[in-house]
This record gives structure tokens, C-alpha cells and sequence, in this order.
């Protein structure tokens, strides 16, 4: 090989070594050694000897973090706000209806029993203001609202996504349901004192308060009256847990919270319709509406218990059976929404 | 096998793998095969790239994995423990971002991160308010935290659904294509995060349908496609299974292939200044020194490494971009 020859080569070479293996090597490392290298490192280690943080214990009274947030979370949104708004203008409609129809010295539901109960008397006593608006959103708007939260409760989450991330925190399946229950009879309860509530204040402002005769024909004082409608509320509050039970476990069944909403309500007329057909009547003392306005007997002297009770135990099968049946269906769901 | 019931998962079992699937396989109800007879070995420590076209059946495994679905058969162990049986012990040291964010919008960005720690049993409450301002600032967020979520941008829901993962410290992180949406600045800042978070000593289970995001962050690397594993192993290996290409930088580029056939290289293209081919089998020197003879003015003369890319196309026999 002549002098120039190799002169050539190994200034090729140095070229070589200078630009294209500089090149392909950096490329090499910017991309790949780094994480090679640092991989090599923490695999060195002993697996679980570093960076493994302490182990956490639940505590039992943690629980209730994530209830006190399903509350808050529930009661925070507009939906829920304009529910309970809806309620709580329903007896400010109903108190100033008899206020106008009384003004020129008339007594309310002239026409003969038609209307809500109560309603004649609500005009020598606001406090049945109370008792009507409860008979009054009873039927429809009270249930509806239950059916609105209860439906929405899983399938709204799981609408939104949110259902993956509470299940890989993680919730457990069964604590999130129980949670959701106990919020949606919250919501019974909270729903039903906003209509009683609102209906005491409105029959304060428009009508005269005292001593009331109960549906029996005997008078109790003021302060046992009020007694009675705080026991009505949770009665009433209590007719509702069916309905809840029953929209929960709709909840379960779909991936969309409107129709778990729609069925729920859909589900509610469609009893409220049959409770009306004679030719069921074989069937309908299992209808959760059934004995819903078995509490006016709250107002008999002395209290009629059978229908309530019956009520009472009707709310309760609801609840164990369509309970049961969520817990069934959510614990063992794909959650792929 | 016979783990104690412990709550805490046990650290023994770990040492085959974080994550350990044994013919995994789910069909959903309507019938379509989404993951089919999965053996995934996730080693601890790595950053693990969980790579293929949309469709092949990533999130789907990772739902099996979190305990959201059920196996239709085979098993997945997640920190030695079973799943889904073991989520209560397991999953309050895995942080998980699954297919995209997902939030309460009528919620600010802080009282989603609040609400999802409190969905933690084992969250203690009494720190709660510091560790969502750590993950908030982690991510970058503390300025927005106060906004309604639903007023976030998409690289914002990505963050915070990353701050989620971050509550506590984690052993293992699962994020379902995490830059998915973001534009490059965002999706530079999520995996230098990832990096980050990496080398604190926790496991990474990355899953991409984007070669060049595994190829950048990951230490080792499973490709999918249509539901079947296709290979895994360390990155660097995956690449080196197949063989780099020659490069010849010249302005004499038709001398220079023409040499290069000559001296056994085959499929030899030519793009600008740029003569690539298949290396022949013989000392690489010679082939150098063939082509200085022959007066080719070679400006710059190596192999350049396989890209995942490569290896991806090399092994499916199809480019990446199909579809399962
Ligand atoms: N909930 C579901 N029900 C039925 N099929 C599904 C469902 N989710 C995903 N699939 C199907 O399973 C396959 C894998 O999907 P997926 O795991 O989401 O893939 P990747 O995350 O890799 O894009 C796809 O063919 C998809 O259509
Ligand atoms: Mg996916």
C-alpha cells in the first residue's frame, strides 16, 4: 500500500470515527443508554429495599371521609340544588293559592274534598300548610327527586368516568355502595324537611298558628301538632327509601345516568297508574306507593298504626331486596366506562 | 398460591415481576377478543413501555390489572397479589391515569384531587390538604387548582388526572397513554415527569401507541397487536435484535453505491447525500477502505442503530399504524 494510500485511509477513518460514529452515538445515548443505565441501577438493588413507602393501615373512622364527600359532592351540585328549590316552592305556590282563593272570606277546597288533604283547614292553621304540601309532593315530586340522585348515583359516575378512579383509589365496591345509599336516604330525608320546612314558614308568614283538631275530631296544643309534623316528615322521608333502593339499583344496571333516571321515573308512574287498576288489586299491597298516605293517620287521636306499619315493612322488603340486588350486580360489574 | 391474606402486599412475590400476567385473556360480553393469552413480566424499578396500534387491547389489560374487569381467563398478580381479589391491599400503592382523565367538573381542580384521596381508605384525612398541594404543585397546577375542572384545558384534565396518581407515594404507576392530546410542550413536560417520578425508585407501566414516546422513557418494553403479545424485554435489546443499517455520507453517491454492491451490500438506497444499506457480512474497515479507494469522498461512514420502529415493523411484518 503506497504512503498516500493509507494517508487516505486513515484520514477517511479519522472522518469516520470523528463525524458518523460521533453521530450515531450520540443518538445512541440520548435516546437509549440513559434509561438503560438507570434501569441497571434500581434493578441492582433488592427489590422493595428502597423507595417502598411505610405500610398505611386503614383506620375504620377514615371511612367516613369519603361520605362526609359523597354528601358534599351530591348537595354541591346545581342539579340537586334545583330539585330541592322545586320542593321548596311547591308550598309557597300551594300556601299563596289558598291565601288568594280565601282572601274574599271563602274556606279553601270549597269544591268538596277535592284537592290535597288538609286543605280546608289550613286557613284557621298554617301548620297544615305542612301536611298538604307533604300529601301534595308525595305522589310525584318527592319520588322524583329520589329517582333523579338515586338513579344517577353509580350510572353517573360511571357516565363520567369518575366511577374508574373512586374503584382504583381504592373505594371497594361494596363501601362505595353503601355510601351511595346512605347519601341517597339523606337526600329522602333532606328532600322531605326542605317541603316541611318550607311549607312552616310559608303557613307562619300567610296564616294564623294555634291549637289544630286532628282528623279524629279532638284537639291537641300547638307544640304537639309541630310534634306530629316532624313525625310525618320522617315518616313521609321513610316512604321514600323504596323508591331510592329501587333507582339504585337501576343505577347499577346501565353505564348512562340519564336512563337509570328515566327508567326510575319511568318505573314510578308506571306503579303510581297500576296502583289505580282495580282488577290488580291481588298485587298492589306489594307497590312500594301503595300505603304512602298512610301517614295522615299520624293525625288520628289515637294514632292508627296499621297502614304505617305496613308502609314501614313494605320500605324495608324494597330496600333488602333491590339493596341486595345492586350489591349483586355492582361487586361482580365490568367498569370499563 | 398461598400468599398470606396480609394488607400488605407481600414483597416476596414481587421479585418475579411487579406485574405478572399468565395467560390473560378477556373477551367482552359482545363477543370481541381484546386480550388473548397475555404473559406480560413487568420487572420492579422499570419503566415499563406497554406499546401497539390502537385497539390491540392496552387499556383492556390494564383494566384487568386495576381490578375494573374481569379475567374471561388466565391470571394477573400486581405486587405478588392476585387481581381482582387482592385491590384493597394492592391498590393504595398504585397510582393509575386510565384512558384519560376523568373529573367532576362542577369541582375545582383541588376538590377532585380531595374527593378522589378521601375515595382512599387508607388516605390519612389529617394530611390530605398537604398532600393534594403537593401533587397540585407536582404537576404544575397550583395556580389553576382553584378553577372548575370543567373549565380545564386537556392538557390540564391530563395533569390532574396525573396529580390524582400522585397523592400518595406509589410503588407502581399505570398510565394509559398519559400525553395522549397534549401538544409537544406538554407531552416533553408529562415525560420528563414520568422520568422523574422514575428515578424516585418507582415502577412505570407506560402504555403508547407512540414508538418514539417508549423509545425515549422506557427502560423495557412490551409491543401489542390485536390482543396478542408480540415481544418484550429491555429496549435496548429489543432494537438489537435487528440489525442496523450502514450509512455512507458522500457526494459521490452513485460511486458509492455501486462500491457498495460490489463489496455485498444488499438493498442499498440512495436519498440525498445519504447511501444507506443492509451491512454485508464481512469487517465494515474494508468495506471503508474499498470505497476511499475507488476516490468516493466519504464524509461520514457507521451503522446507525434500529429504531424500535424497525423492530416493530420487523417483527408484525406491517407498519405501525394499523389498526386492531
Ligand atoms: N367495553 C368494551 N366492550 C366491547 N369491546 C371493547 C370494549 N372496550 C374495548 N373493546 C374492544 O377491545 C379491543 C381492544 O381495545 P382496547 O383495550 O381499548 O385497546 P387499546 O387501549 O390498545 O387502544 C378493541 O377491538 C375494542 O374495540
Ligand atoms: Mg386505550
Amino acid at each position: 500500500m503506497s504512503r498516500a494510500e493509507s494517508r487516505a485511509e486513515s484520514r477517511a477513518e479519522s472522518r469516520v470515527e470523528s463525524r458518523a460514529e460521533s453521530r450515531v452515538e450520540s443518538r445512541v445515548e440520548s435516546r437509549i443508554e440513559p434509561r438503560v443505565d438507570s434501569q441497571v441501577e434500581s434493578q441492582a438493588e433488592p427489590v422493595g429495599s428502597s423507595g417502598v413507602p411505610a405500610p398505611r393501615t386503614p383506620s375504620p373512622l377514615w371511612t367516613f371521609g369519603l361520605l362526609r364527600s359523597e354528601l358534599v359532592t351530591t348537595f354541591r351540585r346545581w342539579r340537586t340544588l334545583a330539585l330541592l328549590g322545586v320542593l321548596a316552592a311547591v308550598p309557597v305556590l300551594v300556601g299563596i293559592a289558598v291565601k288568594i282563593e280565601t282572601s274574599d272570606g271563602s274556606s279553601a277546597g270549597g269544591g268538596g274534598g277535592a284537592g290535597p288533604a288538609f286543605m280546608s283547614q289550613i286557613t284557621n292553621n298554617g301548620l297544615f300548610l305542612v301536611f298538604t304540601a307533604l300529601s301534595a309532593t308525595l305522589p310525584f315530586f318527592l319520588p322524583m327527586a329520589i329517582g333523579v340522585v338515586a338513579g344517577d348515583a353509580i350510572a353517573g359516575e360511571a357516565n363520567a368516568g369518575t366511577l374508574r378512579y373512586l374503584l382504583v383509589a381504592p373505594a371497594g365496591r361494596t363501601r362505595l355502595l353503601l355510601i351511595k345509599y346512605a347519601t341517597t336516604m339523606s337526600f329522602c330525608l333532606v328532600a322531605t324537611l326542605v317541603v316541611s320546612l318550607s311549607a312552616l314558614a310559608v303557613g307562619a308568614l300567610l296564616f294564623p298558628l294555634g291549637d289544630l283538631t286532628t282528623i279524629s275530631g279532638t284537639r291537641i296544643s300547638f307544640t304537639d301538632g309541630l310534634g306530629r309534623a316532624l313525625l310525618i316528615a320522617l315518616v313521609v322521608a321513610a316512604s321514600l327509601t323504596g323508591v331510592g333502593a329501587l333507582g339504585l339499583f337501576v343505577s347499577t344496571l346501565t353505564g348512562s345516568g340519564i336512563a337509570a333516571m328515566a327508567t326510575t321515573v319511568g318505573l314510578l308512574i308506571t306503579v303510581q297508574i297500576l296502583d289505580q287498576i282495580p282488577q290488580l288489586h291481588a298485587l298492589q299491597p306489594y307497590f312500594f306507593s301503595h300505603y304512602w298516605l298512610s301517614f295522615a293517620d299520624l293525625m288520628r287521636d289515637p294514632v292508627y298504626w296499621d297502614d304505617l306499619v305496613k308502609n314501614l315493612g313494605l320500605q324495608g322488603l324494597y330496600m333488602a331486596v333491590f339493596g341486595s340486588a345492586a350489591w349483586a350486580r355492582f361487586t361482580t360489574k365490568d367498569v370499563t366506562a | 398460591m398461598d400468599a398470606p391474606p396480609a394488607t400488605e402486599p407481600d414483597t416476596e412475590g414481587v421479585r418475579d415481576g411487579i406485574i405478572r400476567t399468565r395467560a390473560l385473556t378477556k373477551r367482552y360480553r359482545g363477543g370481541q377478543l381484546a386480550v388473548d393469552g397475555l404473559d406480560l413480566t413487568v420487572p420492579a424499578g422499570s419503566v415499563f413501555g406497554f406499546l401497539g396500534p390502537n385497539g390491540s387491547g392496552k387499556t383492556t389489560t390494564i383494566r384487568m390489572l386495576m381490578g375494573l374487569i374481569e379475567p374471561t381467563s388466565g391470571t394477573a398478580r400486581v405486587l405478588g397479589q392476585p387481581m381482582p381479589r387482592g385491590t384493597r391491599a394492592v391498590l393504595p400503592h398504585v397510582g393509575a391515569l386510565i384512558e384519560g382523565p376523568a373529573l367532576y367538573g362542577f369541582l375545582s381542580g383541588r376538590d377532585n384531587l380531595i374527593r378522589y384521596d378521601a375515595a382512599d381508605p387508607t388516605a390519612d384525612p389529617r394530611t390530605r390538604r398537604a398532600r393534594v398541594a403537593a401533587a397540585l404543585d407536582r404537576v404544575g397546577l397550583t395556580a389553576a387548582g382553584g378553577k372548575k375542572a370543567k373549565a380545564y384545558s386537556l392538557g390540564m384534565k391530563q395533569r390532574l388526572g396525573l396529580a390524582a396518581a400522585l397523592l400518595q407515594p406509589r410503588r407502581l404507576l399505570v398510565l394509559d397513554e398519559p400525553t395522549n392530546g397534549l401538544d409537544p410542550q406538554g407531552m416533553r413536560e408529562i415525560r420528563s415527569l414520568i422520568r422523574e417520578l422514575a428515578s424516585d425508585g418507582t415502577t412505570v407501566f407506560l402504555s403508547s401507541h407512540l414508538l418514539d414516546e417508549i423509545e425515549q422513557v422506557c427502560t423495557h418494553a412490551a409491543v401489542m397487536a390485536q390482543g396478542r403479545l408480540i415481544t418484550q424485554g429491555a429496549v435496548a435489546d429489543l432494537a438489537a435484535g435487528i440489525r442496523g443499517r450502514l450509512v455512507v455520507t458522500t457526494p459521490d453517491t452513485g460511486d458509492a453505491a455501486r462500491v457498495l454492491k460490489e463489496q455485498g451490500a444488499s438493498d442499498v438506497t440512495v436519498e440525498d447525500d445519504r447511501v444507506t444499506a443492509e451491512p454485508p457480512d464481512r469487517d465494515l474497515a474494508e468495506v471503508n477502505a474499498a470505497l476511499v479507494t475507488a476516490g468516493v469522498r466519504v464524509r461520514g461512514f457507521g451503522v446507525e442503530r434500529a429504531s424500535l420502529e424497525d423492530a416493530f415493523v420487523a417483527l408484525t411484518g406491517e407498519g405501525f399504524d394499523v389498526a386492531g
